[in-house]
């Protein structure tokens, strides 16, 4: 495209997917912000008026929404320190040399493709559950008291459970970072006389810099928006113990069917999303820089 | 201190044997060129060395102490990869120093160590720079760098210079030498190239399929190569082989004659040929001359010799010169 007759046409050729992209973006967004400042209840249908900031005067004021902000943060940054801690021990074990690999890799995989409500229901009824779970099984049979998981540690568990489906995407990318760390500096570096530990600090954990990066930024835009784990194991319980902005929009407009307060809360949940995202880069957005 | 001695050293992968037992002596100060063909085991020989492989069976001993199965890092080499192998997020003062902070010594004694390498590598305004941010030849010089500051008793490099542009690597080239020079150090120095390896080498080691064919310095290895494989492989152009009559009426199987060593002749000669491709260099011509019962044979004419394709000439070889080969291929 070196010619400015170039350019224009290809402007032009792009703009359809770039207006669809834009409307498709733009319609959803505005009605959200319209409703938002509408009294529009379903239970209360006919007395639709405008009210200004009202919703979301009561939205932020609501003390769930503290709780579940403090719950989203804790949720996600939960999630994120453990995928990459375990994601990068477990592409250490992965990249060594071993009988049976390439099914190993495999199961290591699968957690990935089963769907989230499913894990979670898994998990739930059949490792956590008091009576009927594994955990409580073995908590018996070392002849301790079993631990109600989901009632006592719902965030922590939920947590667990989240982890358990993201690792799989974490040790992947990973995985491929450590696989092109190149063999000769690694050599380099034992001639240099630096030990295993001082290889992995030195070389293997700068390497894997921009990897990590990626694993944190896409695994934040999904983990913001958790909601099927909460929705089949907790239901945000007990109290607001475990409901995250997403679950408390849905409860705002759903359960209690005021749709113009869910508006405010979504919209409020985007604001949220984007000062983190602003954040992130901050942070690491300049390992991804060449 | 940097003698190396070999013995019975062999290496295999699997069941393929790459290194046959062989014994070598390397000698404190010398520069050793280990040269062969692609394939040939130069590098795993010098790995073995460097102890980046295990031996297969043998001893090496650094120094006179036994180093078989001491790790890398105490052998007390440094070694130069083709790849350069730099740490692409230290800057190259880090990448300097990463031996000597694995080796813990104190910060002063350091930054002297990385002065004084830069100095003599030309690397001091470039000392903050990333890897990335180098030329070919720059980075060649921070390996080497980083080689040096270890103060190691050999040095070990493999193929430095074949990531490099023909200009640059003959600067290279003498860079190095110079370095051997001042430092007076043990060097290895592993090459596919043959004129690399004459114009480096105080002596080189000629490897094929993982045997030495023949150890000797530059000269002795022109003037009295032990078989036609080393015949052929030092020297450029390459030596002619010639069988059939030619040799038989020498007592041979077959014989060797270098390409400087065959008059040419417009008028009288041993044998008459028909001038194929003429390289015309200005200080030499190299003529391709095929001659009838012979085949194709090159021919160093000088500079001032001037054919045209086509052209009958005649081609006697100096008879002192010629190399004679038996039946095996060893000479006679
Ligand atoms: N890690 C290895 N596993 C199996 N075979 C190898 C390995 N490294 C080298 N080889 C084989 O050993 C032979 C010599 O290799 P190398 O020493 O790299 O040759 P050179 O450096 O002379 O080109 C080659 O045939 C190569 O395929
Ligand atoms: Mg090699």
């Amino acid at each position: 495209m070196a010619t400015a007759h170039s350019r224009t046409a290809a402007r032009f050729m792009l703009s359809p997917a770039v207006i669809l992209l834009l409307g498709w973006m733009i319609v959803p967004l505005s009605m959200t912000l319209y409703f938002s400042f509408q009294r529009y209840n379903l239970l209360m249908p006919g007395q639709e008026a405008w009210v200004g900031f009202l919703n979301y005067k009561y939205f932020l004021t609501d003390p769930a929404f503290f709780a579940a902000l403090w719950n989203t943060l804790m949720l996600v940054g939960g999630v994120l320190l453990i995928t990459v801690v375990g994601g990068i021990a477990l592409a250490v074990l992965l990249d060594q040399p071993m009988w049976g690999q390439g099914i190993v890799r495999i199961l290591v995989i699968a957690p990935f493709f089963v769907m989230p409500t499913v894990s979670a229901l898994v998990w739930k009824n059949m490792f956590m559950n008091p009576v009927n779970g594994l955990f409580a099984y073995i908590a018996k049979f070392l002849g301790m008291q079993p631990f109600d998981f989901l009632a006592h540690a719902p965030l922590m568990s939920i947590i667990l459970i989240v982890a358990w489906q993201w690792l799989p995407f974490a040790t992947l990318i990973l995985l491929t970072a450590m696989q092109s760390l190149d063999s000769e500096q690694q050599e380099a570096a034992e001639m240099d006389g630096a030990s295993v530990v001082s290889r992995f600090i030195y070389l293997t954990l700068p390497h894997l810099g921009r990897a990590i990066t990626v694993v944190v930024l896409i695994q934040t835009i999904f983990l913001l928006s958790i909601f099927a784990e909460i929705l089949v194991t907790t239901n945000g319980g007990p109290g607001y113990a475990s409901t995250n902005i997403t679950y408390l929009v849905y409860a705002q407009s759903l359960l209690q069917f005021d749709v113009g307060g869910g508006s405010a809360g979504g919209i409020i949940a985007v604001i949220l999303a984007n000062i983190v995202a602003i954040f992130l880069m901050r942070m690491v957005g300049k390992n991804l820089e060449t | 201190m940097g003698s190396i001695s070999l013995n019975k050293v062999s290496k295999s992968f699997g069941d393929v044997q790459v290194i046959p037992p062989l014994d070598l002596e390397i000698n404190d100060g010398e520069f050793v060129v280990f040269v062969g063909p692609s394939g040939c085991g130069k590098s795993t020989l010098l790995r073995l060395i460097a102890g980046l492989e295990d031996l297969t069976s043998g001893a090496i001993s650094i120094d006179g102490a036994d180093a078989t199965n001491a790790a890398p890092a105490q052998r007390g080499l440094a070694m130069v990869f083709q790849s350069y192998a730099l740490y692409p997020h230290m800057t190259v003062r880090k990448n300097i120093a990463f031996p000597l902070k694995m080796a813990g010594m104190d910060p002063a004694e350091q930054d002297r160590r990385i002065a004084g390498a830069a100095k003599v590598l030309n690397l001091t305004d470039y000392l903050d720079r990333r890897p990335g941010q180098l030329s070919g030849g720059q980075r060649q010089r921070v390996a080497i760098g980083r080689a040096i500051v270890r103060e190691p008793s050999a040095f070990l490099f493999d193929e430095p210079l074949s990531n490099l542009d023909a200009a640059l690597r003959v600067n290279m080239r003498l860079e190095i030498c110079d370095l051997h020079k001042t430092l007076a150090t043990t060097m290895i120095y592993v090459t596919h190239d043959q004129v690399e390896a004459m114009t480096m080498a105080d002596k080189i080691v000629v490897l094929h399929d993982g045997y030495i064919e023949q150890v000797g310095s530059p000269l002795e290895l022109y003037e009295n190569p032990v078989n036609k494989f080393v015949a052929g492989f030092i020297g450029s152009p390459k030596m002619n082989f010639i069988a059939g009559a030619p040799a038989q009426k020498r007592g041979a199987d077959s014989i060797g004659i270098r390409p400087e060593h065959l008059t040419v002749s417009r008028d009288a000669g041993e044998w008459a040929g028909v001038v194929g491709v003429s390289e015309h260099l200005g200080s030499d011509t190299f003529l391709h001359v095929n001659v009838d019962g012979i085949g194709m044979v090159n021919v160093r004419a000088s500079g001032e010799f001037r054919v045209k394709y086509g052209e009958q000439v005649f081609l006697s070889p100096i008879e002192e010169k010629i190399h004679r080969f038996d039946a095996a291929g060893l000479s006679i």
